[in-house]
């Protein structure tokens, strides 16, 4: 059975007492492609992946995933998916190879099957050479690479990826990206993924900015930020007041001094330095122009930066004993 | 034995999925019954039902049995305390007691010693479900395509494996205690393998219950020493006045003592000049009953943690 869209949701709603979690949410992810969820801490990213991986109950609306539906038949959408979470989630007493054929065990998978599989995905992870080592000698990098292979064992349809690179360097970060981009390549696999980091989101083919339970906007990392528009140039000059006079008079933008120079936003920034440099009569220091961000579309949609609105982390709102 | 009985109640329950709370989303009427699914795909047909239960089952049982193994330092350490017990307070009270009180205080103290042996890798296990919710790896296995209660069961098969491992390693000290090698002694590894189970499968239940590892260590230790102490391992349970009498007769462990120290060879039962074990009136209730006893408890223990966990929403 080949499902039309790997991810659906349809009305998703999970409410804890009067807070709600996730409002009214409709997805449509299609097989192939790298989607991520975008939003700071307590947006509901987490809960809404609880309830597609069936671990969660919805409140309300429905939701399919691999071609299931996820409260009909939590089961097949269990064997259509894998997951790598937040936390680390290995024994470490085992070692990385007992770990996957922990897992393969436990999915049912028959044993040459699951033997090939394990070399594979050992290989393609590069932790062949530390497979006999128990797990809780590996680094927080190697823990993710082997927990990712883990996702992957049985063969899901969908990848769930709940703040992969969280705790990571950045080194590690690009290096995992590139096992996922890799691994897209290889085979055709539905990722899905929450971040808060806005730079690890412009991995995904599409995006969805979410904040306080609802999705706030949708669309490619291109398409979203081109909603911005502007690119941001900051120069320094021997006066900033009257450069940044200058510019108002001149071509009638809006600038503002601040600590770190003049700021300003204008379409396609770099053909407008050579010009603006050319007209201003004060000594120019440096100009950097940086294009819009996905800090700058998360602003936009929502009033705040992301890291304003991570600010102190939201009561949790689950079970607690 | 437990497990059967656990599996044929565990049966009207086919979903593991089941809400913990009540309010149901008004079009979703979640297929509880194997018969109401679809048609699963040809490639997962065999990998429903029992099969896949068993599967479970010793797949938890390995994991088990791989941590048991590995952590040589943990069977090293849960030997100390039964030895402490068996080499330094039975030889101690022996010396100030005299010969027709008690003739051999050791020999009575033994089934008590392999009793508490057992409890340690059962406490380990359900330390390791606290554990294994904190670090994630519970979560993992909740959205593998098994059903809960099988987890549960491998994981308690396991836990009463590494209970018997104990078991041997203490009855093999049994000449110590004028416990002699005998084929007896087989029977009464049966009985710890049960006594085991039941064990790890009341350490699970709290384990499900309490989410926090400290909150567990805690109630774990609250629990177990008042439960060795008034279970007639340490004295006889019966002809205790009024209100030890009432609490011994009501602890389990009173039942899996009596039951060990009747089963073991040697004459570590007559030691108190006639029979040692809680009486119910004038009734003495014979091993069978007390085995049965905790059977019940194991499978009791069982179903109120598999109530739990099969509603756990992370």
């Amino acid at each position: 059975m080949r499902a039309r869209h790997a991810v659906l949701a349809e009305g998703l709603r999970k409410t804890y007492g009067t807070h709600e979690a996730v409002v009214d949410l409709d997805l449509a992810v299609d097989p192939g492609e790298t989607y991520g969820f975008v939003g700071p801490n307590g947006a509901g990213k987490s809960t809404t992946i609880n309830m597609l991986c069936t671990l969660l109950r919805p409140s309300a609306g429905r939701a399919e995933v691999a071609g299931h539906d996820v409260t009909r038949d939590p089961d097949s959408v269990r064997r259509g998916i894998g997951l790598v979470f937040q936390e680390s989630t290995l024994d470490g007493e085992l070692t990385a190879e007992e770990n996957l054929r922990f897992q393969a065990d436990l999915f049912g998978m028959p044993r040459a099957r699951a033997r090939r599989a394990l070399a594979d995905l050992l290989d393609l992870v590069e932790l062949t050479h530390r497979k006999d080592s128990p797990v809780r000698t590996f680094s927080g990098g190697m823990r993710r690479r082997l927990e990712i292979a883990r996702g992957l064992l049985h063969m899901p349809r969908v990848l769930f990826l709940d703040e992969p690179t969280t705790g990571l360097d950045p080194q590690t970060r690009v290096a995992i990206w590139e096992h996922l981009h890799r691994l897209r390549a290889e085979q055709e696999i539905t990722i899905f993924l929450t971040t808060h980091h806005l730079e690890e989101a412009e991995n995904c083919g599409r995006l969805a900015i979410m904040d306080q339970g609802q999705l706030v906007v949708e669309g490619t990392p291109a398409e979203l930020k081109g909603v911005v528009g502007a690119d941001l140039v900051v120069l320094r000059t021997g006066d900033d007041e009257r450069a940044a006079h200058a510019v108002r008079e001149r071509f009638g933008l809006e600038a503002r001094t601040g600590p770190d120079g003049v700021r300003l936003r204008t379409p396609d920034g770099a053909a407008f330095v050579p010009r603006l440099c050319a007209e201003l009569a004060v000594p120019v220091h440096s100009v950097t122009v940086t294009p819009p961000s996905l800090d700058d579309v998360f602003l936009h949609y929502t009033g705040r930066t992301i890291r304003e609105a991570d600010g102190p982390r939201q009561p949790d709102f689950g079970p607690r004993r | 034995m437990a497990q059967h009985e656990l599996h044929a109640r565990t049966a009207a329950h086919p979903d593991p999925y089941v809400p913990a709370e009540p309010p149901a989303p008004p079009d979703a009427d979640p297929g509880r019954d194997a018969d109401t699914r679809p048609p699963p795909d040809a490639d997962t047909d065999a990998d429903r039902g029992l099969g896949r239960d068993l599967r479970t089952m010793r797949v938890l049982w390995h994991r088990e049995t791989l941590r048991f193994g590995r952590n040589k330092l943990r069977i090293a350490m849960g030997m100390v305390t039964p030895l402490m017990f068996l080499l330094v307070l039975g030889t101690g009270l022996n010396s100030t007691m005299s010969e027709d009180s008690l003739r051999d205080f050791r020999a009575f103290l033994f089934p008590g010693v392999v009793l508490m042996s057992v409890q340690a890798p059962a406490i380990a296990v359900g330390a390791s479900i606290v554990w294994d919710r904190r670090s994630g790896f519970l979560r993992q296995m909740l959205v593998a395509p098994v059903r809960r209660s099988a987890i549960l069961v491998g994981t308690c098969l396991g836990g009463a494996t590494s209970g018997v491992v104990y078991g041997v390693l203490v009855l093999l000290l049994g000449p110590v205690a004028d416990v002699p090698y005998h084929p007896g002694l087989l029977l009464v590894l049966l009985q710890v393998g049960l006594v085991a189970f039941a064990f790890t499968a009341l350490g699970v239940a709290a384990a499900v219950c309490i989410r926090r590892p400290e909150t567990f260590q805690v109630a774990v230790s609250l629990c177990m020493m008042p439960l060795f102490f008034l279970s007639g391992a340490m004295f006889p349970a019966d002809g205790l006045p009024g209100w030890l009498g009432t609490v011994v007769r009501v602890n389990p462990l009173t039942y899996a003592v009596d039951a060990l120290r009747r089963t073991m060879p040697g004459d570590g039962a007559a030691v108190a000049g006639g029979p040692s074990g809680p009486r119910w009136g004038s009734w003495t209730p014979p091993v069978a009953v007390e085995i049965g006893l905790i059977a019940v408890l194991a499978v009791l223990a069982l179903a109120v943690a598999t109530r739990r966990f099969s509603r756990v929403e992370e």
